[in-house]
Formats: structure tokens, C-alpha cells, sequence
């Protein structure tokens, strides 16, 4: 599962250095001096108050407003060499949209920021922006301090559809191909989005009753209001893309049948959907969930809302997440909201190495979570109703970097104690779904599980199959597979393409 | 939306729905299941496929009202919409011949085990079908089953039938006297321990449908996590058939119980709610 760094293409190459030459981008960076800019300070993002926010689920960030987003945007001088866009793994030009920002006409910023990316308010939210766009930024390495560009994204998507008109790009001709799409995460929204503008019929199929994948089920409503995705998901709607829900690819229907319909290509973003677990004594004890569990029955089932909803989640006192990613921070934040008394982090390496993102580290610890670094349980207790009462864990120091770069965490003998808890989240990581590739015998898988594919392409073994997302990653972010679906959502319309001109010679 | 083409109680506390799905009827295979939800507020509930017809384009599932939802359920009738309907999920039953095969099924399971007697059948196996009742008036399907059966057996704790054996007894009985290449039994958590229990001194091979809770069905989230010889399966895509006597029992019959008290207070607060 490795990936090919990339060089900025010289197609985008010319795009951004026509950008920087237009008369008023020019006119923009004289009127303020670069010096000038980067006295300014970064807005920060307002927040509401730990203690409240800490017990219900509303949307923690509120947004820049009109007045700071313009000021942010001031922060950005418009460099010659602008990174940030070779560091977004879909390369949205991100000084074009800003510089919009700055002089104020929101309605060209959103249409540059939907050229390349088709869930704006999505990402502005879920991105990772300080390890990609900001961690290159000039402004960076100039004063220490990023422009903050997902925040800039996030307001003026957020503007667009407060605005209440979302703008809808003129559709070419349709082509007469059709396109599946298989699960509506944000690999497969992305495709579809990107095809149906180019005039192809696309359908997506979604196993669960709700589109949006790790969207919808995965990540809380406190971080992305379940109000933005439905706005997105109509977006494409308007587009044309018929979405088909309570529809399982590879049990309702196999890949072969689709074909046999009348699908010219295929996606498959089927997301890792399927939870690792740590593999140790008492991990079936009551209590002890997959993080995909215990997020899927309060985000997609609405346990949160119990009884008024018939699904139930463990009312916790004591809970412990496993893990130091997204995920993680999610459902520990998620417990203390459903009242537990104690929401503790135990992660088996130390803080910098922690995946999640920054911002999620920050807004957990403000709002009272524990973290327990270095860390690993070695077995769940349960009491004499099989329910887990505590964990038994081992302390761990760390060694040398690992393949991934960061430092291997390694246990120390004898240093064994015991945690009570009544409820644990395992978070540490997720699979590719077996069911495409169990029922699609000739795509070809990797030792995890995972589609393999042309890194270049996207392409499966499967002529006419593309796959992207967590089903090829085995785990990844939003973005990463938003950037796999830009890709193959652009060689799937080559494809189709070759393919009309096939049938044209027969 | 799938559409509830028939509705009725079999029995007391049991109903069977026919609902409109031309897509899952024409993949339906034995041993699979759907998950339904009676309304947007309901669980995902998975229910063994007891039927299906191609041409009509029908699925038919049979359960027992136990929470909120399946009592949500019950109440549908025929014409209305089924929000969420969605499979066939779960690995197909393993059919062959394997020469004598005996079927057993209880409660819901009576129907589940309809389609694997049928296919065992077809497949040329000497089907001996035993289904448990309690009471007489808790039989339902019996033509069908008789259809499809060599042998069709009862057991019950019942004057009507003159019977009071469980499960087991019978089974124990017939195994003395015939050899039996095969046991597939169908039903409550503690039908399917018994029979894999009464074949556990022969060795012969017990295939159960084990029924944990689940919530998506597609392994996306391992609510179902059974230990089957040691290891951890999910039952939504590794199974739902397992070889009964490899099942850690007692872990299932404990993860069962895990929302005990909370489907207690919802049904008794949606009771309240609908029959103020």
C-alpha cells in the first residue's frame, strides 16, 4: 500500500502561475504589502465553551465570520510557489479561492473551491490541514504561522449554503454511459460528483440506509453536523446521480449483474469497513465495542436520543478509548457527552506520535478528556455477568522508528497494572471490507484485504474497475480518499471515452 | 420502497411478513438473512429469510415479538412501505448430499429452517425434519414442512401430542437409531446448544444459525462477534452458520443479555407512548 510521491503537473503548474499573473491578483498583492501581511495574526477558530459543549452533541467550531475570514484571507500573500496546493491531495487552488475571499466576491471563491473539490464544507471541517495545505504554506515558514485555510474553506462553503443557493454548474449533454458507484463515502460522493458533471449517468449504491459512509456513521455531529453532509448529498442529487440505499454490492446484486444492466464502469469505494480489534483475553466481554460500533450506534442509529430512538448504547461512568487517531478522539469525546464521569485516551505511544489531528487533540483535552500515553492493555476483567470491569495494562517505552517513521513502542516487563472501566472503545484501526472483493473473485486483493490498484490510474485488475478510499488504504482520511476518487473519477471518463469509440468501429 | 405484500399472525406472538423485493428474491439463497426496520426510529433487525419467489419478487420472514421494534413491526399491515429492507446478507448454508440430514427448528426458526430442508432435499439427502413447539398451537408452516421432509417429527411438552420431550430427547433418540450424516437446527439461542449438545457424543456435525445482536449487518461494526474454536468470527459475514460444536455458548448467551435493561425501558416507555 504505498504511494507514489508526486510532482506538481505542469498543467497545474500553468494554471496557478496564470492565476498569480492576472491583473487584479497583482493589483491585489501591491495594494498590501507582503511585510505588512505577515504582521497579521491567525484568526483562530471560535469554539463553544468547553463545559457546555461537553454534554450534547451541537457543532463544537462555530465558524469565522465574514469580517475575520476576510482578515485571515489578508494573511495569504499570494505566493509565486504556492505549496499548499501540491500539499491538498485533490490540489484545490487554494490562493485563487482566498484571494476571493480577500476582495470579497464569496461567489467566484466557491466556484473555484468546487472545480476540485466537491464537499468543501466537509473538509474545511475533517481535513487534516496542518500535516498537508498549511504545513507548507510560506506564510509557514516565514513567520511560524500558517494561513488558516480550513478555516477559509470551511466559511465559505458554510456562506454558499446559508446563502441557500448552491450553485450548480451547467451539465454537458449526457453521454449515454453509465457509471456504479459502490458505497457512498466520501471516495464514492467524490466520483460521482466529478462524473455525473461531465454528463455521465451515474448511481451510486450504499450498503447502509443513509449516504455517506464514515461520514454519516463515523464522525459525531459535534464535529460535522449531519445537516452539511444531506446539503452535499442533495448537491449531487441536483447533478443527477441517483442514489441507491439498503443496497449490499456483491450479495443484492454482484459487480457481474450491474454489468449485465448496462454499467460501463465501475468504482468501488467500499471504505474499511471492518474493525480490527486488539486480539486479547476478554475483548467479547459486554462493554468492549469497535469504535465502528459504538460511533455507528449513536451517529447512524441516534442512540444518543434513546429511548426515543430504539437502538441502545452502554451508558458509561468510566470509559476508555484504545487508539490515538480521529476515531479515538471521537468516541472518547462522544462517551463524555453521553455522561460519563471519566473519558480516558490510552494510547501505547506518546502524545507527538497520536494521529489525530490537532485540533481534535486540543478540543478533547479542553473538554476534560484524560490521556494515558504509553500505555497498552494486555487483557479485559469482566465481573460475574461477563460485563468488563476493568483492564489490565502494560506500561511501554519507545525504541527506534518504525516503517511508519514514528517510534516503536516497546513494553516493560513487570510493569503491569490494572484500570478500572466499565466500557472500552477499540479504536485502533479498520480493515478493508471483505464483501466485494469475497463476491468478485477476479479483482485482485492485497495481503490485508485491500483492492489493489495502478497508484497512477486508480485502475483495478478489473478492466472498467476503479477503486479508491479506505478499500485500497485499509484506513486512511476523508481527503486522501477524495484525492484517490479525483483521480479515478478522471481515468474512468477517459475510459468511457475509449470505449465509445470501440463500439463506433464495430 | 419495499412494499408489505402480506401480513398475518401464525401464531400468538408470531408473524410472518411477504414483503415486495425483486431484487433480494432473485439472489435469496438458504441460510441468509435480511435486516429490516420498521421505521426510521427502529433497530436494524436481522431476520432469517423463511421464503422467497422469484417470480412474484417476494421475500418472506417470519419472527417473534420481542422489543420495540419487532412489536413495531407487528403492527404493519398489508400495502404499507418497509423503510429499510436490504440483503441477502450473511454466508449460504452449506447443502450437499451428505446422505441423512435432520432439520431442526423452533419459534422463528421454524420458517428459517424451511428453505434448508428444501434444498437438502433437492440435493437427494433422506431430510428428517423435527421442529419443537411446546404446544400444539404453536405449529405453523407444518404442510410445507411435511413437503419438503422424509420424516417430520414433533416435539413438545403437550398433551395434544402425547409428548414431553425437548430437542434433545428426540434427537438423542433418532441418532441411537439411525446413523445421521448431518444436524442443521434453527431457533433460540438455547434449541440451537441443546441440539449441538444431544450431537456432541456421536461427532456428528451440527450446523447452527447463530442469531447475536448485530447492527449493520456487513461487518462494519462487530457487534456480532461470536468465538467459534477459539477465534473471533463476525456472524454477519463469516457466518450466520457455524459448527455447533465449536460455538462458545455461554459467551453468546451472555452478549444476548448486553441491552437487557435497556430494551425493557424502551419497549415499556414506547408502550406507554402508543397505548397512553
Amino acid at each position: 500500500m504505498t504511494e507514489n510521491k508526486k510532482q506538481m503537473p505542469q498543467e497545474l503548474k500553468e494554471k496557478l502561475r496564470a492565476g498569480f499573473n492576472l491583473e487584479w491578483r497583482k493589483d491585489l498583492r501591491k495594494s498590501f504589502p507582503v511585510k505588512e501581511r505577515m504582521k497579521l495574526s491567525r484568526k483562530e477558530m471560535p469554539a463553544r465553551n468547553p463545559e457546555e459543549r461537553n454534554k450534547e452533541f451541537t457543532e463544537v467550531n462555530l465558524g469565522l465570520d465574514m469580517k475575520k475570514a476576510q482578515e485571515e484571507a489578508r494573511r495569504c500573500m499570494d505566493c509565486a510557489n504556492p505549496q499548499c496546493v501540491m500539499g491538498c491531495p485533490v490540489g484545490i487552488d487554494i490562493p485563487a479561492f482566498i484571494k476571493f475571499i480577500e476582495i470579497g466576491d464569496f461567489v467566484k471563491s466557491i466556484r473555484v473551491l468546487k472545480e476540485t473539490n466537491g464537499l468543501p464544507a466537509i473538509c474545511g471541517r475533517v481535513c487534516p490541514q496542518e500535516t498537508q495545505c498549511e504545513d507548507v504554506c510560506t506564510m509557514k515558514k516565514g513567520t511560524g504561522i500558517s494561513v488558516a485555510i480550513g478555516h477559509l474553506e470551511r466559511f465559505i462553503a458554510d456562506y454558499e449554503r446559508e446563502q441557500g443557493e448552491m450553485f450548480i454548474p451547467e451539465l454537458p449533454p449526457p453521454t449515454g454511459k453509465k457509471v456504479a458507484i459502490l458505497g457512498a463515502g466520501p471516495a464514492g460522493l467524490t466520483v460521482a460528483g466529478d462524473l455525473a458533471r461531465k454528463g455521465h449517468e451515474v448511481t451510486i449504491f450504499e450498503a447502509l440506509h443513509v449516504a455517506g459512509g464514515v461520514l454519516v456513521y463515523g464522525i459525531p455531529e459535534f464535529r460535522l453536523p449531519k445537516k452539511i453532509l444531506r446539503a452535499e448529498v442533495e448537491y449531487l442529487e441536483k447533478l443527477g446521480v441517483e442514489i441507491k440505499t439498503n443496497f449490499v454490492v456483491g450479495m443484492t446484486a454482484t459487480m457481474e449483474d450491474l454489468k449485465k444492466e448496462g454499467y460501463d464502469a465501475f468504482f468501488v469505494g467500499t471504505g474499511a469497513g471492518l474493525p480490527n480489534f486488539m486480539r486479547i483475553p476478554g475483548e467479547n466481554l459486554i462493554g468492549v465495542y469497535s469504535a465502528n460500533e459504538y460511533l455507528t450506534r449513536v451517529n447512524l442509529m441516534k442512540a444518543y436520543a434513546f429511548p426515543e430512538y430504539d437502538t441502545p448504547v452502554f451508558q458509561s461512568k468510566n470509559a476508555i478509548v484504545l487508539g490515538g487517531g480521529n476515531v479515538a478522539m471521537d468516541s472518547v469525546r462522544t462517551a463524555m457527552r453521553l455522561g460519563a464521569e471519566t473519558s480516558t485516551i490510552v494510547y501505547r505511544r506518546s502524545r507527538v506520535e497520536m494521529p489525530a489531528r490537532v485540533e481534535e487533540v486540543h478540543h478533547a483535552e479542553e473538554e476534560g478528556i484524560k490521556f494515558h500515553f504509553l500505555t497498552t492493555p494486555t487483557r479485559f476483567i469482566g465481573d460475574d455477568k461477563g460485563c468488563l470491569k476493568a483492564m489490565e495494562c502494560l506500561k511501554m517505552e519507545l525504541g527506534e522508528p518504525d516503517s511508519s517513521g514514528r517510534r516503536r513502542p516497546i513494553p516493560i516487563d513487570g510493569s503491569e497494572f490494572i484500570m478500572d472501566c466499565d466500557m472500552a472503545v477499540v479504536a485502533i484501526g479498520n480493515s478493508p471490507n471483505p464483501l466485494i472483493p469475497r463476491t468478485t473473485p477476479e479483482l485482485k486483493v492485497g495481503k490485508w484485504g485491500n483492492v489493489e490498484v495502478d497508484w497512477e490510474t486508480m485502475a483495478t485488475s478489473m478492466e472498467g474497475v476503479f477503486a479508491g478510499g479506505d478499500i485500497i488504504r485499509g484506513g486512511a482520511t476523508v481527503i486522501l480518499a477524495m484525492g484517490d476518487a479525483r483521480i479515478a473519477a478522471k481515468e474512468i471518463d477517459k475510459y468511457l471515452a475509449t470505449k465509445k469509440n470501440q463500439k463506433k468501429k464495430k | 420502497m419495499p412494499k408489505i405484500l402480506q401480513r398475518k399472525r401464525l401464531v400468538p406472538n408470531v408473524h410472518l411478513l411477504e414483503i415486495e423485493a425483486p431484487q433480494i428474491a432473485k439472489k435469496c439463497k438458504p441460510g441468509q438473512f435480511v435486516i429490516i426496520m420498521p421505521d426510521e426510529f427502529g433497530e436494524r433487525i436481522p431476520l432469517t429469510i423463511g421464503d422467497w419467489d422469484e417470480d412474484k419478487g417476494s421475500v418472506t420472514v417470519v419472527f417473534i415479538v420481542v422489543g420495540t421494534s419487532t412489536h413495531k413491526l407487528s403492527l404493519l399491515e398489508e400495502g404499507d412501505d418497509v423503510p429499510i429492507f436490504v440483503g441477502p446478507l450473511g454466508k449460504v448454508s452449506k447443502i450437499e448430499k451428505f446422505g441423512t440430514v435432520i432439520c431442526t427448528g423452533g419459534c422463528f426458526g421454524i420458517s428459517a429452517i424451511y428453505p434448508i430442508a428444501r434444498a437438502m432435499k433437492k440435493a437427494g439427502n433422506k431430510v428428517i425434519t423435527l421442529l419443537d413447539v411446546k404446544a400444539n398451537y404453536l405449529l405453523y408452516w407444518e404442510e410445507k414442512l411435511r413437503a419438503v421432509s422424509d420424516e417430520f417429527l414433533i416435539s413438545a411438552r403437550d398433551n395434544f401430542y402425547n409428548c414431553k420431550d425437548f430437542v434433545p430427547e428426540v434427537l438423542g433418540n433418532i441418532i441411537k437409531k439411525e446413523k445421521i450424516d448431518r444436524v442443521v437446527s434453527i431457533g433460540c439461542t438455547y434449541l440451537m446448544y441443546v441440539s449441538s449438545q444431544a450431537t456432541r457424543p456421536k461427532g456428528i456435525k451440527t450446523m447452527v444459525s447463530l442469531n447475536p445482536i448485530m447492527v449493520d449487518g456487513t461487518g462494519m461494526c462487530g457487534a456480532c462477534r461470536v468465538t467459534v474454536d477459539g477465534k473471533t468470527k463476525f456472524a454477519c459475514v463469516d457466518g450466520p452458520d457455524f459448527d455447533g460444536h465449536l460455538v462458545d455458548w455461554e459467551e453468546l448467551f451472555t452478549r444476548r443479555k448486553s441491552y437487557f435493561d435497556d430494551e425493557i425501558q424502551s419497549l415499556s416507555d414506547w408502550e406507554r407512548k402508543t397505548y397512553p
